[in-house]
Parts: structure tokens; C-alpha cells; sequence
């Protein structure tokens, strides 16, 4: 299993799955990580804590934590 | 905040009341300032406004009521701000929504449309910064997208001011209209058990405000509300089986386990449709955006953190140096001023009020004003780029090493210009433990009202060279105090689980100066408002204090004695210990010197003493009571009249060492704590505030006074 943590900058990955539930999910679906979606890494802050992705037009910020629960699959 | 103009009168037959709504800084504070020239506070990050605004406003016949809400990106209650809005929408009274989306960015925007209009409302989209969209060559058929989703769509920019009148047009014609519905169809199955539901609603003639298929959309997506009041009518037992049923079918449909999810996506396919047919955008050559490229320097891994040092460093800098230019004018104007109207006046006692007491205090407040315009220029420009959502992303991992949360740096941020905005702007943070902990460390971050104290004392004890880095390092200090607080207070009172750090990264943007006009004007007005009102008030009251009771037997002897010399430099000295006497004998001599042996280990006298006591009303009047208190006793040389000289010539270093540290650390003022237990919901949370930061300012204080005593 691929999580978006695992990429590197500049990979651009297919959301397979969010393996989480609640408040979480539900923020991440209203700013597009959905099933689907199509996602970039932009960049990696020190340390790989915390990464820059693109959605769409819109660049968000991600916790390594949270990053590690979308299952990801490379295209 | 928001400027009322006197015509507009709520209360006539043609009153439109109008919800704005929409992301997170798309602009919607910004489109009412150009609508109505009401001056919200605008910036370029998510969560610049956190509690409902309403501004009134005349046009031709008709009267506005625009309620601005905060932004949220879907109907969730995720943070304290979005729950603002989902219970406005919801609860309250209003004609008609305006939906502000960002034209360049529409797919994302619309999946708080594409909600909004499976309520049974009238909607009008505005389509905002389109003068944006046009520069990045994106072209939106405006007429086609209100013909495709039934509501109407105008094209308007908020900064150019382009299309407000047509949206304004737009909202009258609509608000005439008898209700048309909007057109929002989701997949064929979906749409038949969405059916099914209407269907046996409308065979028990269900009544409601809503209409059927708005109720059956609601059920279907969980919503607790709708199944609240549905679950005491009597058609609930019948209506159970069918929605689990269709719930299953949806779900097995988007083989999910989660309706919530089914429907976003249903959401998203209907905005991808829309986006598809409306939008059309000539495809760029080159790969990176502006923003990517600025990116790619600013919050590089490496660089990125001390490019952002040094900016703070360079605002320091020019806050002091710069700041300290038009200084000795502002002085010697006051010095004049106090001269002059002193000489117009023959009563000692009003004499002394006016010029030791009221212009002394303000003017010694007033000196600053320079120093605060750099700052807030330096606050709004952080504000206004989009840099500081960078800065959160540069600094998270780092906070999250002492148990706060990434998003917690803009309030923190804030806090340097002002704690009142800042207690406010924590309401961005979704835990209420974040939240709390962060309401509890945001005093660390020194205000802008702090800013003359350290001055002040910098200039006093540093060279000019010196004095720049020396504010930087108080600034850095106190955040690095902050950071240890916040750590201290996670593994003691806020233990908990760590919360989700998801945030959107806006675009760059230039400032407009006008705009950062307005914001550093605004402040400075208020800064000066205060030193005119609260402050002179203030100076008045520590003038009386420190005058009163008028001790006739000390002046009494003094002046016999001064009398029988004949030498003047024996007089000076002399006339220099009658009003050190006098000033002790004072009320406000009795309670410093009652509360001196309290600070005697920090190393204060107790003139320093009281201005810190008086501090708790607000950072400024340190300066003005320090200014009361040193033009009426000691300070008796003529060349150094100004009070950096007599804090020169008074106080040690180790003790205005002590004495920064204090002020760095101790609460920030009266209005700000009365907002600090506002957001933190309950009175005792001042008080764990005030025992936590009086006990840490002492305890640091006393480590800083003897640890330079040491040293020097």
C-alpha cells in the first residue's frame, strides 16, 4: 500500500482511498482529496513534516500524519 | 468595523436582507467594502473573518442588510468560524445568499455552491476576481452557467469594482422573482431513491418550510437536523426503512461505506460538468505558476526558514531605525508645546496637570507613532501577499514539536500587531484544547502597544546600531518564551491527541497599496484615538495620584533650608530631594512603596513598580506613567529632558532587563483580557491566565536580573 507520504516532489498520484473517517475525511474531501482526485507534491517542508500538494488549482497543506492516511497509486 | 450609513433604514417594504457566503478568502469582505464602502478588515489567508459582520447600505429604492459570514469550504461545523455560517444558513431569517466564488479557481468553489443550492434559498453566484481570471486567460460563460444551474451568475470583481452594479441588479431581480428552482441533478440513481423519498412525502402531505426533495437530500446525506425534527413526526417509522434501503443502494452505487462521501462525489461530478461546459481556458506553456516559482524560494527546505528570519529581522530593523528618525521632532514638539501652553497658564496646580500630566503622558505615547506605522505596515504585508500561510507551513513541524498546531501561527502573528484580533482569529482552530492553549500563549508574542516600552528602554540603554537587533531579539525572545509555555502547558493542562493539520496555501498576491493604506491608517487612528482618550485619561489620574496628598511639612522644611543656603548647586540638589519627598508621600508613592519590597528582587525601584501595576490597564500607559514620574521628581537637568535620558540615568541594566522581560511576559491590558475570557468561554480561564503569566514573569524576571548583575 502507497501512501501520499511516500512520494517525493513532484510525483503526481491518483487518490485510491482515505483510510479515514469523521472530521477528517470530511475536510479532505471539501478541499477536493477524494476518491479520484488527482494530486501533486509541490514540495516538503524540513524534515518531510509536513508537504505542499496540488488539488486542482489549489495548493494545500498536509501533516505527514495525514498524508499517511491517503492510499495513493502513481500515473 | 462597519460603517452605517444614516439613510439606510432597516425597516421599509423594500429591505433586502442578503447572506454572503462562500470559501475561505475568495474575497467576500473585500466585495462588501467596494459595494457599500463599509472597511472590512481584508487579507489574503483563510479565516480573516470570524464571526458574521452586518453592513447597511441604500440602493436606488431599495435598503441592503449584507450579513458577511466567515468562509467555510463545505457545510460542516469543522472550526468554530464555519459553524458560524452553518448555523446562519440554517437558522436564521434572510431573503437571498449571495455565493462569492473565485473565478479562477471555480470547480473547488463550487462544491459549497453546488450545497448551497440544494437549499431551498435563493442564490445568486457572484463570480469574484474575474479581472483575475481574465489575466491568467480563464474565460467563464457567465449567461450559459446561469441558464445551466437555474440561478443567476455575474461577473464581478471586488477590486476593480467591474460588475458590482449588475450583481446588485441581479439580486433585486431575483429577490422579485417568485422562487425558481435551481437546476442541480445528481446520477440517475441517486436521483431515484431521492425520488422515492419525495414520493411518500408527498403522500402523507408532509408540511414543511422546505420543500420535499430539499428535506429528502438532507435525510439522505445525515443531516442531524433534518432527522431531528423528522424523528418526532409520525410518519418516522414508515420513513426509516425506505431511507436505510437508499442509503444502501447509494452507497453500494459509490462503493462506499459512507453517504457522506457518496455525495461529495456526487457533488463533484455535477461541478466537474458544469466546469467542463462553462470554462474555457487557453492552455499555458509554461509548467510552473507565479506562485509555484515564489514557492519554490520561500518555502524551500533550506532556505526557507531563514529567509523568513531575516524578513522579520529587516522589519525590526526598520522599525527602529527608521521608526526613530521623525522621534526627536515629535519630542522636542511636546516639549515646546508643554512650554508654551505652560507659560499661558498662572494656577502651579492646572499648570502641572496640563504639562507634566496630560502632555507628558500622551506625548510620550505619541512618540511611537512612527515605530507602530513600520510594524503594522510590516503585520498587513504579511497579511495581504499570502506569505503567512507559508510561514505556518515552514513552522509546523517545528510547533508541532512544542504541542501547537501549525495553524496556530496566525493567530500568534497576529498577536504581534494586537492580542484583541488575535484572541479573536484563534476561533480558526478546530480543537477547543488547540484553541485554548493557543488563546494562553498569544501575550508572549509582544503587541504593538509593547513596542514604545521596548524602544524606549533600547534606545536608552543601546546604541542606535544596537538597538534594532536588540527589539528583534525581544520579539524572537518572547516567542521562543511562548514555545516553551505552550510545551510546558501540553504536558500539563491541554494533554490530548494531536489534531489534523490540513490547510490551503493561497495565491500570491500583490498588495494594493491602497488597501495597506487603509489597514496601517485604520490602526495608527485608533492608536492615536487611544492616546487621546484612554491614555490622556490615564496621565490625568496618575497625575493626581502622584500629587496627592500635598505634603506641607516636607516642603515646608525643605524650603527653610533652601532658603538658608546661598550656594545653587546645594539648592538644586535640595529642590531635587523635596520632590523625590513630595512624590513618595503621594498616593501613588504610598502604593509603589508598599508593593516595592515585592519587586526589590527583580531589582525595580518603586516608580517601576507602579508603572507596571498601572501597565494592566494597557502597554502604554507604562510609557506615559514612567513620563508623569520622572518630569515631576528626579530628573532635574535641563539638558536631558527627555525621558530615554532619565530612564538612562536611573535605572540599571539588570533592571531593565527585569523590566522588558515583565512586560514581555505579564498580560497584555485590560480590553484583552476581557476578550481572552470571551474566547476562552469562562472567567476562570482568566484566571489561570493571569496566575500563569504573572508567575512566569516573575520567576523569568528575577532569573534576568541576577543573571546580568553576574555579568556585569
Amino acid at each position: 500500500m502507497k501512501t501520499l507520504l511516500d512520494c517525493n516532489k513532484g510525483c503526481v498520484v491518483k487518490v485510491l482511498k482515505l483510510n479515514t473517517k469523521g472530521d477528517l475525511k470530511q475536510r479532505l474531501i471539501s478541499f477536493g482529496i477524494m476518491k479520484e482526485a488527482v494530486l501533486e507534491v509541490l514540495e516538503h517542508a524540513p524534515g518531510k513534516s509536513t508537504i505542499e500538494i496540488k488539488v486542482g488549482k489549489m495548493r494545500i497543506a498536509l501533516r505527514a500524519q495525514e498524508a499517511e492516511l491517503i492510499e495513493v497509486q502513481k500515473i | 468595523m462597519n460603517e452605517v450609513d444614516p439613510k439606510a433604514c432597516p425597516i421599509t417594504a423594500n429591505h433586502i436582507k442578503v447572506a454572503l457566503v462562500g470559501q475561505p478568502n475568495v474575497g467576500k469582505s473585500m466585495l462588501i467594502n467596494s459595494v457599500s464602502n463599509a472597511h472590512l478588515h481584508v487579507g489574503n489567508f483563510s479565516g480573516v473573518t470570524v464571526d458574521k459582520t452586518e453592513v447597511l447600505f441604500d440602493y436606488e429604492e431599495y435598503s441592503f442588510t449584507v450579513v458577511d459570514l466567515p468562509g467555510t469550504y463545505a457545510f460542516t461545523d469543522y472550526t468554530i468560524e464555519e459553524r458560524v455560517t452553518h448555523d446562519y444558513l440554517c437558522a436564521e431569517d434572510y431573503d437571498i445568499i449571495i455565493n462569492v466564488v473565485d473565478s479562477t479557481n471555480l470547480e473547488k468553489n463550487l462544491q459549497l455552491t453546488s450545497e448551497l443550492l440544494t437549499m431551498s434559498k435563493k442564490v445568486v453566484i457572484a463570480l469574484n476576481m474575474s479581472d483575475e481570471a481574465e489575466k491568467e486567460k480563464i474565460k467563464i460563460n457567465a449567461k450559459y452557467m446561469s441558464e445551466l444551474i437555474g440561478v443567476p451568475c455575474v461577473k464581478v470583481s471586488a477590486v476593480t469594482k467591474e460588475g458590482i452594479g449588475e450583481l446588485i441588479e441581479a439580486v433585486i431581480k431575483k429577490h422579485e422573482n417568485v422562487r425558481n428552482k435551481p437546476k442541480l441533478f445528481f446520477s440517475e440513481p441517486v436521483e431515484e431513491e431521492i425520488a422515492q423519498v419525495v414520493w411518500y412525502l408527498d403522500k402523507h402531505r408532509f408540511e414543511s418550510a422546505n420543500t420535499h426533495r430539499n428535506i429528502a437530500i438532507n435525510l439522505l446525506k445525515n443531516n442531524k437536523k433534518t432527522y431531528a425534527t423528522l424523528h418526532d413526526e409520525p410518519i418516522w417509522t414508515e420513513l426509516q426503512p425506505i431511507l436505510i434501503e437508499a442509503s444502501k443502494h447509494i452507497e453500494l452505487h459509490h462503493d462506499s461505506d459512507d453517504i457522506k462521501e457518496a455525495f461529495a462525489e456526487e457533488y463533484a461530478a455535477f461541478n466537474r460538468g458544469i466546469v467542463a461546459e462553462v470554462v474555457k481556458q487557453e492552455i499555458k506553456l509554461t509548467k510552473r505558476t507565479t506562485t509555484e516559482q515564489i514557492d519554490s524560494i520561500l518555502i524551500h527546505p533550506i532556505a526557507g526558514i531563514p529567509i523568513f528570519l531575516f524578513f522579520m529581522w529587516s522589519l525590526f530593523q526598520l522599525t527602529f531605525e527608521v521608526g526613530a528618525m521623525p522621534m526627536e521632532y515629535i519630542d522636542s514638539f511636546f516639549i515646546w508645546f508643554g512650554e508654551t501652553l505652560g507659560s499661558t497658564i498662572s494656577n502651579d496646580d492646572i499648570r502641572s496637570l496640563i504639562v507634566d500630566g496630560i502632555i507628558a503622558g500622551v506625548g510620550a505615547v505619541v512618540l511611537f507613532v512612527p515605530n507602530i506605522i513600520i510594524l503594522f505596515i510590516g503585520i498587513s504585508l504579511l497579511e495581504s501577499t499570502g506569505y503567512m500561510s507559508r510561514v505556518a507551513f515552514l513552522l509546523d513541524g517545528f510547533f508541532h514539536k512544542f504541542g501547537l498546531h501549525g495553524q496556530s501561527f496566525i493567530p500568534l502573528v497576529t498577536g504581534f500587531g494586537c492580542s484583541i484580533p488575535a484572541y479573536m482569529s484563534a476561533r480558526i482552530l478546530k480543537n477547543d484544547r488547540d484553541r485554548l492553549l493557543t488563546l494562553f500563549i498569544i501575550g508572549f508574542m509582544s503587541c504593538g502597544a509593547r513596542l514604545p516600552v521596548y524602544v524606549l528602554f533600547a534606545g536608552a540603554f543601546f546604541s542606535p546600531e544596537m538597538a534594532g537587533n536588540i527589539l528583534f531579539l525581544i520579539y524572537i525572545g518572547g516567542a521562543l518564551l511562548g514555545l516553551a509555555a505552550a510545551k510546558l502547558l501540553k504536558l500539563t493542562a491541554f494533554k490530548g491527541l494531536e489534531e489534523p493539520f490540513v490547510m490551503e496555501m493561497p495565491k500570491y498576491r500583490l498588495p494594493s497599496v491602497k488597501l495597506i493604506w487603509h489597514t496601517v491608517l485604520t490602526k495608527t487612528m485608533m492608536y492615536l484615538k487611544k492616546a487621546g482618550t484612554y491614555i490622556a485619561a490615564a496621565s490625568m489620574l496618575i497625575w493626581f495620584l502622584s500629587n496627592y496628598p500635598h505634603n506641607f511639612v516636607i516642603e515646608e522644611s525643605y524650603t527653610s533650608i533652601i532658603s538658608m543656603t546661598n550656594k545653587e548647586d546645594v539648592k538644586i540638589k535640595l529642590q531635587y530631594e523635596l520632590d523625590e519627598a513630595l512624590l513618595e508621600a503621594s498616593y501613588l508613592g504610598r502604593i509603589g512603596k508598599f508593593s516595592e519590597p515585592f519587586f526589590t528582587p527583580l531589582g525595580f525601584d518603586w516608580k517601576m513598580s507602579v508603572a507596571l501595576q498601572t501597565g494592566l490597564a494597557a502597554k502604554e500607559v507604562v510609557v506615559s506613567t514612567l513620563s508623569v514620574l520622572y518630569s515631576l521628581g528626579g530628573d532635574v537637568d535641563q539638558d536631558s529632558n527627555s525621558l530615554m535620558g532619565a530612564i538612562s540615568k536611573n535605572i540599571s541594566l539588570a533592571s531593565a532587563i527585569a523590566f522588558i522581560v515583565v512586560i514581555m511576559i505579564y498580560l497584555p491590558c485590560l480590553a484583552a483580557s476581557v476578550v481572552f475570557t470571551r474566547e476562552a468561554g469562562h472567567i476562570k480561564y482568566f484566571f489561570y491566565l493571569f496566575a500563569f503569566t504573572s508567575i512566569t514573569a516573575y520567576v523569568m524576571a528575577f532569573f534576568a536580573y541576577n543573571i546580568v548583575l553576574v555579568l556585569t
